[in-house]
C-alpha cells in the first residue's frame, strides 16, 4: 500500500491497482525471479468500436502507431527496443488493442517513454498511410489464402446481423481501399486517451518507484471526452442460420457456432468448463493440448467420422461465439459428420457431464494456468485482458477458484441455455469440384 | 535469469547411463511445471522416395497403443492429469516433448518409455493416422506458403535428403505398411546417443532414479544409426520454379541456399549477417525495404536455423501476384548490398545488442531452458555456450559479416520458388 493522497488503491496478491487523475488505470505486479519487466498499454478499443465504411480501422491505427512521432520517427521505435534486447509487439482484437515491450528491467524506462509519447504524438502522415494501406491489404490477402478465414468471416457475418462482431478485425477490403488518413487520425484522437487505457506492468521492479515513473510520463496527458459508443446489441436469434463457402482445395470444414456469454457473465466459466470436459478444449481460453480422451474425440475421430474435432470459447466483452470445428476424412463429405456432431452434442442432455469428467477438466485447467503464468509477458497479457474485459484484474488470477465452485447443475444449466440449435450458425467450407 | 546464472557445466546436472542415454537436469524453482525433452539419433534421412514420411509416421504411431496400455488408456492417463506428451520425427533426430506438474513426472516418463520401447502399431490406428496425414498433405497442397517451401527444398537439394519432405507425399503415405513401421521401429530407435533433458523444480537424484527405472534396461542390438548429412552443393545459376495455385489471392515466395552447418567456424558471422538482413527490429533490411518503404508485403524476413546439416538459409515473403518480380528484385538488391557494402559498425552493434540482450527472455520458461540445454548437447555447442555467447556475438566484425554474406548468400546462384496464381 502506498500513500498517494486521494488516489484509491488496492494491493492484493502482491498486485497493486490504482488510477491517475487523468483516468489512466494502472495495475502493477512485482515478480523478482528474473531481471525482466513487461510493460503494456491496453486501449479499450477494438473492431467492436467500428462502423460500416470504417471496418479494420482499429487494426490499421495499431499499425500506424509504429510509424512515428516527432520524438521517435518512423523506423526508430522497433530498432531502439530491439537494440536493448527487448521483445515488442502489438495486437488488435474485437475488444481491445494492446502494445507491449518486455525488456531487461534496467531498460524499462524506454518503454514508458515510447508508450506515453505515442499515446498522444503519433503523426499518421498521408504518405505513411498510403504505404501501409498496401501492407494491410497484403495481410488480408495472406489470410484469404486460408479456407478457414473465409469460413469464419462468413459465419461471423451471419451470426451477428446488428452487432459489430459482424466483421473481422482486419476489415473489409473495400474499406481498406477507401479509408483516409483523416479517418485514421480521427479514430486515434478519439480513442487513444489516458481515460480509455490501462497500463499493466509485471516483473522485476519496485511498485512505488514504477508508479512514480508512470506518473511522471503519463500524468500530464490530458483526459479526453469519450464519445458514447452506443454499440448495437445483437437481437435474439430466431432459428438456425447456415452459410456455405466454396473455394479451392480438397478439404471440407464444418463449424457450429453457438452464442457464448461475455467474460463478465457468471455463465462464462461454467460454459468454458463444460467445453473443457466435453471436448478437451481449454477452460482458460489458452492453446489446447491433446484431447484424445474427450467424448468429442471418441465419438467423432475414434469412429473415423472426422480426422480432427475441437471447440473453443474465448473471453469477450459482449456475447460472442462458442465454436466447434471438425474436418471429415479424405473423400467424405460433411453430411455424416454433421449428423454425428449434432448427435453427440444432443447426447449431453441425456448423458450429462459426470463428476469425473469435471474433475479432470479442472486438473487440466490447473496445468494450463501454471503454464500461462510461467513467463512475465504471459502474466501481463492475462492480467491486462482480464482488466480490460471485466474491469477486474483478478478475473484471470482467480479463475481456478471460480472453476472449483462450478457444480454439475451449473454445467447442465449452461448446456441447456447455450447449446441451443436455434441460436447457432452452421458453417460449411466446400471445396470446388474441378 | 541474470548473466552468471545461465545453465552451464556447473548448474546442469549430467548423468551418462550405460546404455548410451545422457540425462541432463536443470533446476528452476520458479515454476511448478516440469518440462521433459527426449531426442534419439533417428530419423527419415536416407528414406527411399516411395517410403518418404515413414520415420515421421512411425513416431506418430508410438502412442497409438503399447504392450501395457491401449490407445484409449494412454490418453486417459495422460489427459486426466493435464499432462502432455507428443512425438515427432526429423531427419537425423527424433523424439518427444512432455509437460506435467511435478507430481505427474513419473507418469509421463513411464508413458514416454513405454511408447518408445513397446509400441504395438495396431492396424486400425495405422489407418486413422494415415487418414489424418493424408488430410494434412491435402491442406499442404492448398497452402501457398507450404507449397513454395516444398518446391524450394526440392529444387535446392536435388541430390540431398533435405530435398525430400520428412512428412512424405500422398503416394508414399498411402503405401506405408504395418511391416514398414515395425521394421523402422526395430532398427531406428535406440538408447545409443539419446539425450533426455528435464527442467523444473526437481530433485536430481529422484529424477535420475525415475529415468533409470523407465529407460535404464533398454538395449537395441538391431540399431542402425542414421547416415551423416552429406554436403549440399549450391546451384550454378538461378533456379526458378512456379507452383500454379490459380484461385489464391496472394503469392508466396521462398528463396535461398544451403546454409552453413552449426559447427561451421563462421556460423556466428552468418547469423549476424542474417539478423541484419532480415530479422533485427521489424524484419531487418528486408522488412524496411519490402514492407516499410514499398508497402509490398505484410512479412519479408530471412531465417537461418541451427542444424548439424547444411539446412537452408532462406528468405520468405508473401505479395500480390502482380508484385512478385518487384519483391524478388528488391530482395536480391538487399542481398547484393550486404555483400558489396560493409555494414556500418553501428548497425552491426544494434544486431549484436539485440542478440545478446534478448537471451534472458528466451530462458524465461522451462520449455525455453529445456530447448537450449538440448541444443547445447545435440548441436555440440558445449555447456559454456551461454556463458560465452555474448563474447562470441560481440567478436564479429563488419568485415566478417561482409565475408559471410559473400560466401553464404548469393543473388545469382540461388533457388527461387513462387506459389500462387500463374504469372500474367
Amino acid at each position: 500500500m502506498i500513500d498517494m493522497g486521494e488516489e484509491t488503491m488496492t494491493a492484493e496478491n502482491g498486485v497493486l491497482k490504482t488510477q491517475l487523475e487523468n483516468g489512466l488505470t494502472i495495475v502493477l505486479k512485482e515478480m523478482h525471479h528474473a531481471p525482466v519487466t513487461s510493460f503494456w498499454v491496453w486501449y479499450n478499443v477494438g473492431s467492436r468500436f467500428e462502423r460500416p465504411g470504417h471496418t479494420g480501422i482499429a487494426h490499421w491505427v495499431e499499425h500506424m502507431m509504429f510509424k512515428g512521432t516527432p520524438q521517435f520517427p518512423s523506423g526508430v521505435l522497433d530498432r531502439i527496443v530491439s537494440r536493448e534486447g527487448g521483445q515488442w509487439n502489438a495486437f488488435t482484437w474485437i475488444d481491445y488493442t494492446a502494445y507491449y515491450e518486455t525488456l531487461p528491467s534496467d531498460r524499462i524506462g524506454l518503454s514508458l517513454q515510447i508508450e506515453s509519447d505515442r499515446m498522444v504524438n503519433t503523426i499518421i502522415s498521408p504518405e505513411e498511410t498510403d504505404s501501409e494501406r498496401t501492407v494491410i491489404i497484403s495481410e488480408r490477402h495472406m489470410s484469404e489464402n486460408r479456407p478457414t478465414f473465409h469460413l469464419f468471416e462468413e459465419v461471423q457475418a451471419a451470426a451477428f446481423r446488428v452487432h459489430p462482431y459482424h466483421h473481422m478485425v482486419i476489415g473489409d477490403e473495400t474499406d481498406l481501399k477507401t479509408m483516409t488518413r483523416d479517418d485514421l487520425y480521427g479514430f486515434y484522437r478519439t480513442w487513444y486517451a489516458p481515460n480509455n487505457a490501462t497500463v499493466i506492468v509485471v516483473g522485476d521492479f519496485e511498485s512505488d518507484a514504477m508508479l512514480a515513473q508512470i506518473t511522471e510520463h503519463f500524468g500530464n496527458i490530458k483526459t479526453r471526452p469519450l464519445p458514447d459508443l452506443n454499440i448495437r446489441p445483437e437481437p435474439d436469434q430466431r432459428g438456425e442460420r447456415q452459410v456455405n463457402v466454396k473455394g479451392p482445395g480438397d478439404t471440407s470444414y464444418l463449424t457450429l457456432s453457438y452464442k457464448s456469454p461475455p467474460a463478465s457473465s457468471d455463465d462464462y466459466f461454467a460454459l468454458a468448463l463444460l467445453n473443457a470436459a466435453f471436448t478437451g478444449g481449454s477452460a482458460l481460453g489458452q492453446g489446447g493440448s491433446s484431447n484424445k480422451s474427450s467424448r468429442l474425440y471418441k465419438s467423432l475421430v475414434s469412429t473415423q467420422k472426422a480426422v480432427t474435432a475441437a471447440a473453443w470459447i474465448r473471453p469477450t466483452a459482449d456475447p460472442f461465439l462458442y465454436t466447434f470445428i471438425a474436418i471429415p476424412p479424405p473423400g467424405s463429405d460433411l453430411t455424416a459428420l454433421e449428423e454425428a456432431l449434432d448427435a453427440e452434442i444432443a447426447r449431453l442432455a441425456t448423458e450429462p457431464i459426470t463428476q469425473n469428467e469435471l474433475d479432470r477438466a479442472r486438473k487440466r485447467a490447473r496445468v494450463e494456468f501454471t503454464r500461462a503464468s510461467e513467463s512475465i509477458t504471459g502474466q501481463a497479457r492475462m492480467i491486462g485482458m482480464a482488466e480490460v474485459l471485466t474491469g477486474d484484474y483478478q478475473w484471470f488470477e482467480t479463475a481456478l477458484a471460480k472453476l472449483d465452485a462450478i457444480t454439475l447443475e451449473d454445467i447442465e444449466r449452461v448446456r441447456a441455455t447455450y447449446l441451443n440449435k436455434d441460436k447457432r450458425t452452421v458453417g460449411r467450407y466446400i471445396p470446388n469440384v474441378e | 535469469m541474470s548473466q552468471g546464472s545461465y545453465p552451464n557445466a556447473q548448474s546442469i546436472q549430467q548423468h551418462q547411463f550405460e546404455n548410451g542415454i545422457k540425462l541432463l537436469m536443470y533446476r528452476n524453482p520458479a515454476s511448478d511445471l516440469v518440462v521433459v525433452r527426449g531426442s534419439m539419433a533417428a530419423g527419415g534421412i536416407g528414406e527411399p522416395r516411395e517410403k518418404a514420411g515413414l520415420a515421421d509416421f512411425a513416431m506418430q504411431m508410438l502412442m497409438r497403443g503399447t504392450q501395457a496400455r491401449p490407445f484409449e488408456q494412454i490418453y486417459d492417463d495422460l489427459e486426466s492429469v493435464g499432462a502432455s506428451l507428443g512425438f515427432s520425427g526429423g531427419y537425423r533426430r527424433s523424439g518427444f516433448g512432455a509437460e506435467a506438474l511435478i507430481e505427474d513426472l513419473d507418469l509421463v516418463l513411464d508413458l514416454a518409455a513405454e511408447s518408445i520401447l513397446r509400441p504395438t502399431f495396431p492396424a486400425d490406428h495405422i489407418e486413422k493416422v494415415r487418414a489424418e496425414n493424408m488430410t494434412g498433405l491435402q491442406m499442404r497442397a492448398n497452402d501457398t506458403r507450404s507449397m513454395a517451401n516444398l518446391r524450394f527444398r526440392e529444387m535446392l537439394y536435388p541430390d540431398h535428403p533435405y530435398g525430400q519432405s520428412a512428412d512424405g507425399y500422398p503416394d508414399s503415405i498411402s503405401q506405408i505398411t504395418q511391416d514398414d513401421l515395425i521394421a523402422y521401429h526395430r532398427t531406428a530407435l535406440a538408447p545409443d546417443g539419446m539425450v533426455i533433458v528435464v527442467v523444473g523444480n526437481i530433485d536430481f537424484a529422484a529424477v535420475q532414479a525415475q529415468v533409470a527405472a523407465h529407460f535404464g534396461a533398454w538395449r537395441n542390438p538391431d540399431y542402425v544409426a542414421p547416415i551423416a548429412y552429406p554436403d549440399a552443393a549450391r546451384p550454378a545459376e538461378t533456379v526458378r520454379v512456379h507452383v500454379d495455385m490459380p484461385e489464391k489471392t496472394q503469392s508466396d515466395i521462398v528463396l535461398g541456399l544451403p546454409g552453413p552447418r552449426r559447427n561451421d567456424p563462421h556460423f556466428m558471422d552468418v547469423r549476424l549477417a542474417n539478423t541484419i538482413l532480415g530479422v533485427f527490429g521489424m524484419m531487418g533490411r528486408l522488412g524496411q525495404n519490402v514492407r516499410v518503404k514499398q508497402g509490398l508485403a505484410y512479412y519479408a524476413n530471412s531465417r537461418l536455423s541451427s542444424s548439424m546439416g547444411p539446412y537452408p538459409w532462406q528468405v520468405n515473403t508473401g505479395v500480390s501476384p502482380d508484385k512478385v518480380e518487384q519483391a524478388i528484385n528488391s530482395i536480391l538488391d538487399e542481398i547484393k548490398r550486404i555483400q558489396n557494402v560493409p555494414v556500418p559498425a553501428s548497425e552491426l552493434a544494434d544486431s549484436q545488442a539485440y542478440m545478446t540482450g534478448s537471451l534472458p527472455l528466451s530462458l524465461e520458461t522451462n520449455g525455453g531452458l529445456a530447448s537450449v540445454i538440448m541444443s547445447m548437447e545435440t548441436l555440440q555447442l558445449g555447456f559454456d555456450y551461454l556463458d560465452k555467447y555474448a563474447d562470441n556475438v560481440n567478436a564479429v566484425t563488419p568485415a566478417q559479416v561482409q565475408k559471410a554474406a559473400q560466401t553464404y548468400f548469393s543473388a545469382e546462384e540461388i533457388v527461387i520458388a513462387v506459389a500462387g496464381p500463374p504469372p500474367a
